[in-house]
């Protein structure tokens, strides 16, 4: 008696292509199948291994590889595999590989081409299934190809490849050629390995290109036994995993470099290559970017800067979220100073003294948006002497800030910039600054310097400003007086609940006021993230990356983090939609200040939300951070 | 918990001396003794039995489900059903359960007609069950009702298997404290492997899950070549 197998015909006749045959074919397959399992993270199969099934995923998912390693597909309950391999030679195409645990049902080959001569819907369906997967592969390239929305840690296929710093050349040669790699990271294994897990840089001392072997080996006739340490470059320009695509085409474009070490903290986890983001390459963005870069004056940037509020508002249009948005145009902004810079220094000669020029604020946190103030400062290295050298950077600063005016970027009503004397300090004098400001027994005196407690480097030696970051996470953590000053001007600016209130009251639809969304709503929300950042120590400057540090120290109460998270993400599209909005619709100047009634009720009600969400949490940092209690 | 282990190399060559039956003469001519062998080489057949209730004494097989598998594959187009006519009658609640009707069991043949087939399905391959007392029991008594002898066999039981893996979990300090083991039932063991759900509880729908999970067992807690020894019962 042949015995039936229900739920195995009951399942497949859910997918297709089974969904298509008659009951009998179907139950017949049924029976013929042969059922495997795989535990998560295990091997199907290898290219080039002999297949002679088709594969159905009964439970669990699967990753489906190209030759190079690619991801080809992933593929959950209902998915099928292993089709090209039996319409081909019966070899495996493209290596599979169970994501979680996972069972299989196995279609022999004979049935497989049986059915597929019987049934055309069936035969269809792998027929077919090749333009629509090549469809998709379009579609989801498509996708991937814009660079202000892909990360770089997606373009990431394979592991780091390390030599030691005594390898000889011709080794480091043969590892390239092996690994069919153009570049290797040099590492040395005498080199300590910091206590601090945030400051391990897995030993890395140096890099070593193709180019290297050609310029400095070949070019000079080196002996093949030079150690690699002898010709590795050193200065090496780091890029965090998650920063997007579009930020190391800026950093290759500007260091005029092809390879970039990839890191997770300081620690490289793969190396990108130019030919890795040409892949890549999306037109418009790289074209902007670029565009700055090549402009020659400061006339011709701040001319080139007027179709900025164009870009944003097609990023808008795309659907970006607030984090792709806030960087896009930081990186933006950066690219602008780094420019102006560039050209200051051409006009003024070399800087005396190296130097590092930061940004401040909503720039540094990677948060801005269209309309910004400029807020920016210099680190001088510990040589530079006043008489001899402020001269050259009190020009340099003034360039660049009117530049920046020129460009779109409003002074800064604080005076917080370079062209301010007091904000041109050497690293001693900025550590100092801070510990001052840390040790600072009164809130109000703190009130105008939380802006400087987010701060990047943007121009010139920018390890002085990680030094900064870092010098700043060490010294505020646990420190209970500090810690309850940022929280007290961090309730300072409230959400506008009682707008709502009075919203809801007024049916007559004279709005005239409007509230600040920035003022009222993201700024205080950075204020609030700030100092649990602060707190557990985070060397982050987005707020988003500082709330995952602070998710992971588990500081808040389960959910709170998230819930912060959303809140800002809420009120920072509100925010983005409305300059959008004014910028497209109304042909206007993009401000900060929305009228609510503009909002449909629903937007209205989740707005109110996010600022209740606010308002909770400015209460909690009054509990969290008082001076007299602990910080638990 | 069995007490003592049973050598059954030995074991089996007694019972080889002692058979009088045809079939089960032939059964354990090629039954495998050797408990060296390693896992992934050793065919295996996953057992299971629908009864009219759990004693062994009074209660009758409904029916019978086989499929032979290995540790990579699991063999749907060798599977078997079988429904059996019990001499006693249903009782109402394992209607329910099995989902048999009395009208099928009517027609169904006595258990004496899937003897040979049963055995020779079984032949060659070790026995896989989850809780082995049922099919161990049960089969005995039928045979030995019908034959005038029964059947004594090692088997790989997954139930016994997932707990050895959950008291290896549990750790000294849980096993010093007695924490409460997770439930070994089949649907609840095939969900700590992510295996799905099935919705028929026939013979045959269990002795697929069955060989599914131990397929996931070997896959989690066992490498490639352990010992048939370490496994069977």
């Amino acid at each position: 008696m042949q015995a039936e197998h229900v739920d195995i015909a009951s399942f497949l006749s859910e997918h297709a292509p089974f969904d298509d045959l008659p009951e009998d074919a179907l139950n017949h397959i049924a029976c013929q199948v042969e059922v495997s399992y795989y535990r998560g993270q295990t091997t199907i199969h290898e290219y080039g291994d002999d297949i002679s099934d088709l594969y159905v995923i009964r439970s669990g998912s699967v990753e489906t590889y190209r030759r190079d390693g690619d991801l080809d597909n992933r593929l959950t309950v209902g998915g099928i595999f292993g089709q090209m391999g039996l319409l081909m030679n019966r070899k495996v195409r493209y290596p599979a590989k169970a994501l979680e645990d996972t069972l299989l049902y196995c279609i022999n080959i004979d049935i497989f081409t049986e059915y597929c001569d019987k049934y055309e819907a069936f035969a269809d369906y792998f027929e077919a299934n090749g333009t629509v997967r090549l469809h998709q592969a379009i579609i989801e390239q498509a996708d991937s190809n814009d660079l202000t929305t892909a990360k770089v840690k997606s373009l990431l296929h394979r592991d780091v490849v390390t030599v030691a710093k005594d390898a000889s050349i011709q080794y480091v040669a043969q590892v390239m050629t092996d690994e069919s790699v153009s570049s290797v990271l040099v590492t040395d294994i005498d080199k300590p390995i910091s206590d601090d897990p945030e400051d391990d840089d897995g030993q890395v001392v140096g890099i070593i290109t193709d180019r290297d072997l050609r310029s400095k080996v070949l070019a000079q006739g080196l002996d093949y036994g030079t150690s690699a340490q002898q010709i590795m470059q050193t200065d090496l320009v780091l890029l965090d995993s998650n920063a997007y695509v579009f930020e190391a085409v800026l950093a290759m474009l500007r260091d005029n470099i092809h390879h970039l070490p990839v890191v997770v903290k300081k620690k490289p986890i793969g190396v990108i290559s130019l030919s890795d983001i040409l892949r890549y390459e999306s037109q418009s963005s790289l074209l902007l970017v670029r565009g700055i870069l090549a402009q020659p004056s400061v006339e011709d940037l701040a001319y080139y800067a007027r179709q900025l509020p164009n870009v944003f508002v097609r990023m808008v249009n795309e659907d970006a979220n607030s984090h792709m948005i806030g960087t896009a145009m930081a990186v933006i902004g950066r690219t602008f100073k780094q420019r102006l810079l560039t050209l200051a220094e051409e006009q003024l000669g070399p800087p005396p003294v190296p130097y590092c020029f930061i940004a401040l604020g909503s720039m540094a946190r990677d948060e801005q948006l269209i309309v910004t103030d400029q807020d920016n400062a210099i680190i001088l290295d510990n040589s530079f002497d006043e008489d001899k050298h402020d001269d050259y950077f009190q020009k340099l600063a003034d360039l660049v800030c009117d530049g920046l005016a020129l460009c779109g970027y409003k002074y800064c009503d604080g005076e917080i910039m370079a062209s301010f004397k007091k904000w041109r300090l050497t690293r001693e004098q900025w550590q100092q600054q801070f510990a001052g400001w840390i040790a600072e027994p009164k809130p109000q005196a703190l009130l105008n310097s939380a802006i400087f407690f987010d701060l990047d480097g943007v121009h010139g030696k920018v390890k002085w400003a990680q030094e900064l970051q870092r010098f700043i996470a060490k010294e505020g953590r646990n420190n209970k007086r500090f810690l309850a000053n940022m929280a007290a001007n961090a309730r300072n600016r409230t959400p506008p609940l009682g707008f709502f209130k009075d919203f809801v009251l007024e049916h007559n639809g004279q709005h005239k006021r409007s509230m600040n969304l920035k003022r009222r709503g993201t700024a205080p929300l950075s204020d609030v993230i700030r100092v649990h950042a602060l707190a557990v120590g985070s060397r982050k400057q987005n707020s988003f990356e500082r709330l995952e540090d602070i998710i992971d120290a588990k500081l808040l109460p389960e959910g709170k983090a998230q819930d912060l998270r959303d809140a800002l993400e809420y009120i920072a599209m509100v925010r983005i939609r409305h300059q959008a909005w004014q910028i497209e619709q109304l042909n206007e100047q993009p401000d900060n200040d929305l009228e609510p009634h503009l909002l449909s009720p629903f937007e209205q009600r989740n707005l109110k939300e996010a600022f209740a969400i606010l308002d909770k949490a400015q209460n909690f940092l009054k509990f969290k951070y008082s001076a007299n209690s602990g910080i638990k | 918990m069995t007490a003592n282990k049973v050598d059954w190399r030995e074991r089996y060559l007694q019972l080889q001396n002692e058979a009088q039956n045809r079939c089960i003469q032939a059964y354990y001519q090629e039954v495998i003794v050797d408990g060296s062998r390693p896992i992934s080489e050793v065919p295996l057949v996953a057992l299971d039995f629908e009864t009219t209730g759990l004693n062994y004494g009074s209660d009758d097989i409904v029916s019978v489900g086989l499929i032979p598998f290995d540790s990579r594959r699991i063999y749907c187009r060798d599977s078997q059903h079988w429904l059996v006519k019990p001499q006693q009658k249903l009782a109402e609640e394992s209607i329910v359960i099995h989902g048999i009707t009395h009208s099928e069991l009517t027609h169904a043949p006595d258990f004496s007609e899937i003897i040979t087939p049963l055995l020779n399905a079984l032949k060659g391959k070790v026995i896989v069950v989850h809780f082995a007392p049922i099919e161990r029991h049960f089969l005995y008594q039928a045979l030995k009702a019908r034959l005038g002898e029964g059947l004594e066999f090692a088997v790989i039981d997954t139930l016994e298997l997932e707990r050895r893996a959950l008291k290896a979990r549990q750790g000294l300090i849980g096993r010093l404290f007695n924490t409460k083991l997770d439930s070994v039932r089949l649907a609840n063991s095939r969900t700590r492997y992510s295996l799905p759900a099935y919705q028929n509880h026939n013979a045959l729908n269990d002795a697929l899950a069955t060989a599914e999970l131990l397929q996931a067992q070997l896959a989690h807690h066992y490498r490639q070549d352990t010992p048939l020894g370490n496994l069977w019962i």
